[in-house]
């Protein structure tokens, strides 16, 4: 570990910065990204079982979008507040990994 | 005349009985036993071929189940580039010591034409030995016999050996090679996976367990592991999942393979499930032995002290840390300056690198040493370092090793993946394990100590027994940039030149108070120390702890944030 020079980076903890070393866990951290409401994610990964609605469509809030079939267990996704389906992202039978855009909603505008 | 007939002849038996009786303490089975009555009328000549037949016999009957899987599975395994259960067993206990028991034990298991299937030992070999000469119990799954699968009666022989570790206070080694629960026993393979973690649980903070994975460890098997002390791991021989990539894939469509899910490396740096990390099984097998030297063998009892030896000072302990509070060094430095022989077994080496923890040993005696890495992270306190540390210092109490924490970390690391990591709940056990440990706690502060993470590292206010200082520490609420900023918050902001002033603060505030000075006028330092003097200071606080008696109130357990 000491026969290379190692390669200090900064580090900025609260309003100082340090050299150090990073770690490759860190490295591999996830940065936040923070969620739009009109982006419907999967939540967990799984199944397209079966798709409810069309783009454009106007949709109430509680409706059933799609069915997301994970770990042996029917999830139904519902419309989280009303609005408009802007894009689809998902069809039947296609296996999505975990945060997923499926998807997007645009809001309406004769409000 | 008839009674003197009787009186001989009753002689005659009674020697011949005091004669059987002899040689039934030597051989006590029934088989034997029987065999004996049956020959009584004998001569002896006869008498002592037919005990060397039934020898000869025993050792064949052992030689057969001592091949394990035979001859073509031993070759697969050697293939794979592991050793066989024996070998292993061998290799790590002293020479000619290890003794087997349970060799001739069998499965019940009738279905599944199971009834027809003879597996030498069930599948693990059990045992004990000595390791350095001191005893010990082991047992190594051997995946030549039907994969190493658990079945009843191999958890049977594995819980047989750990109830035995426990009574007679000895560490207790498991092996594990094994493909998983015997699918064909059905739930009796899961009872028997549950009677192990239940003494696995039992055994806690009583006898060390030490856990080798050198091979397989999947599904429910690798709960003994991660509830045991120490896990050990080789390179490409270890691995270690709860669900596999086959299952992964199917269910979830994520494809990827065993080494990158759970091998060696993953579970010695990401996940933190492997303490100690070796590139081949002769190499864990040293890391064992080097580990059994250094700790004590029950919570009875203390380490095995030796000679005690000055530090080769590889290094002017006075030289090794920057005075730059941001520049970086290797805090193991400073540990082997201190430790006798400069010797350091460390622990989780590469997971969670901002804190070190490990043994060394300190007039002979064994220490456990916690320090911030500043060369990694800075040194910050997070999710994992607090995990880390707490885990640790827990193990230090339970057996009777006092502990020697080095601070120097600018505080917690900042960030949503650890907010919502729970942090809080992470950091919080390190609070818990310091303030309930009752073994002598001694701090040395080398340079920064600010915030929540002074209190969390072992402060006066957690019950430190000795807090020392070295004179460049800076011991302070939060780093001085930070803390002049809002201090100082108006003037900066009236300032002609914000960034002069706030040079000009910051300058002030490190004057006034980033010294072990303002500390240690509220008592909260006990000496302010130069690191010269620490290794002699560390050697008599832990002379004047050697009775020490710290009471906590009566209760069953506490409840930790784990």
């Amino acid at each position: 570990m000491q026969t290379e020079k190692p390669e200090y980076v900064d580090f900025a903890v609260t309003a100082r910065k340090y050299k150090t070393l990073l770690t490759k866990k860190y490295k591999n951290r996830k940065q936040w990204v923070n969620p739009s409401p009109y982006d419907i994610q999967s939540i967990i990964p799984g199944t397209i079982l079966s798709v409810f609605v069309k783009e454009g469509d106007v949709v109430e809030e509680g409706a059933p979008l799609l069915i997301l079939e994970a770990m042996k267990m029917q999830n139904r996704i519902e419309m989280p507040f009303t609005a408009r389906i802007k894009k689809i992202y998902v069809e039947v039978g296609v296996r999505i990994p975990r945060e997923t855009l499926m998807i997007e909603l645009e809001a309406l505008d004769n409000e | 005349m008839a009674n003197s007939l009787v009186f001989l002849v009753e002689t005659k038996l009674l020697k011949l009985h005091t004669f059987a009786i002899k040689v039934l303490l030597l051989l006590p089975t029934l088989e034997q036993f029987n065999w004996l009555l049956r020959t009584l009328s004998l001569i002896k000549y006869k008498f002592f071929m037919t005990l060397k037949k039934n020898i000869l016999a025993l050792r064949q009957k052992k030689a057969i189940v001592e091949k394990g899987g035979g001859d073509k599975a031993i070759e697969k395994q050697v293939a794979m580039g592991k050793m066989t259960a024996r070998d292993r067993i061998l290799a790590l206990l002293d020479v000619d010591s290890f003794h087997e028991y349970d060799l001739f034990v069998e499965h019940e298991e009738r279905n599944f034409g199971m009834a027809s299937k003879e597996l030498a030992g069930d599948g693990v070999i059990t045992g004990t030995g000595t390791i350095n000469g001191a005893p010990i119990c082991i047992y190594a799954q051997d995946f030549t016999v039907m994969g190493g699968s658990l079945g009843l009666k191999h958890a049977r022989k594995i819980t047989k050996i750990m109830d035995h570790a426990l009574r007679m206070k000895v560490p207790c080694i498991g092996i594990n090679d094994s493909g998983g629960a015997r699918i064909q026993e059905g739930i009796s393979a899961l009872a028997g996976y549950g009677e192990i973690f239940y003494r696995n649980t039992m055994s806690s903070g009583v006898i060390p367990q030490i856990s080798v994975i050198l091979g397989p460890c999947a599904g429910g098997a690798v709960y003994s592991p991660a509830l045991t002390d120490f896990v050990f791991v080789v390179e490409n021989i270890s691995k270690m999942f709860i669900t596999g990539p086959n299952v992964i894939e199917t269910v979830l469509g994520e494809k990827i393979s065993q080494e990158d899910l759970g091998g060696a490396r993953v579970h010695a740096e990401i996940t933190g499930n492997a303490h100690f990390y070796a590139l081949s099984e002769m190499e864990c097998f040293d890391q064992i032995k080097e580990l059994i030297s250094l700790i004590p063998h029950s919570n009875q009892q203390k380490a095995v002290s030796v000679e005690p030896k000055e530090p080769k000072s590889l290094k002017n302990i006075e030289n090794i840390i920057p005075a730059d509070p941001k520049q970086p060094y290797d805090v193991r430095e400073v540990i082997h300056a201190l430790t006798d022989d400069s010797k350091f077994l460390e622990i989780h080496e590469l997971w969670a690198a901002n804190i070190v923890i490990g043994f060394g040993r300190l007039n002979g005696e064994t220490i456990g040493f916690v320090a911030n890495q500043p060369m990694y992270l800075a040194g910050v306190l997070d999710c994992d370092a607090s995990d880390k540390a707490a885990r640790f210092i827990l193990y230090c109490d339970a057996f009777n090793i006092p502990i020697v924490t080095l601070e120097d970390m600018p505080g917690y690391l900042p960030g949503v993946d650890q907010e919502h990591a729970g942090v809080i709940r992470h950091g919080a056990k390190m609070l818990y394990a310091y303030s309930e440990a009752t073994v002598p706690k001694i701090t040395v502060i080398l340079r920064k100590a600010y915030g929540g993470g002074y209190i969390a590292m072992n402060s006066r206010h957690l019950g430190a027994d000795f807090m020392f200082a070295w004179p460049g520490a800076e011991i302070a609420v939060m780093g001085p940039e930070g803390a002049a900023n809002i201090i100082f918050r108006k003037e900066i902001m009236e300032a002609e030149d914000e960034d002069a002033m706030r040079q000009q603060k910051v300058q002030e505030y490190i004057e006034k108070f980033a010294n072990p000075f303002v500390a240690a006028s509220k008592g909260y330092i006990d000496a302010v120390i130069e690191p010269s003097e620490t290794r002699e200071l560390l050697l008599h606080a832990l002379e004047v702890s050697k009775n020490k008696d710290d009471h906590r109130p009566a209760k069953k357990h506490g409840i930790p944030p784990f």
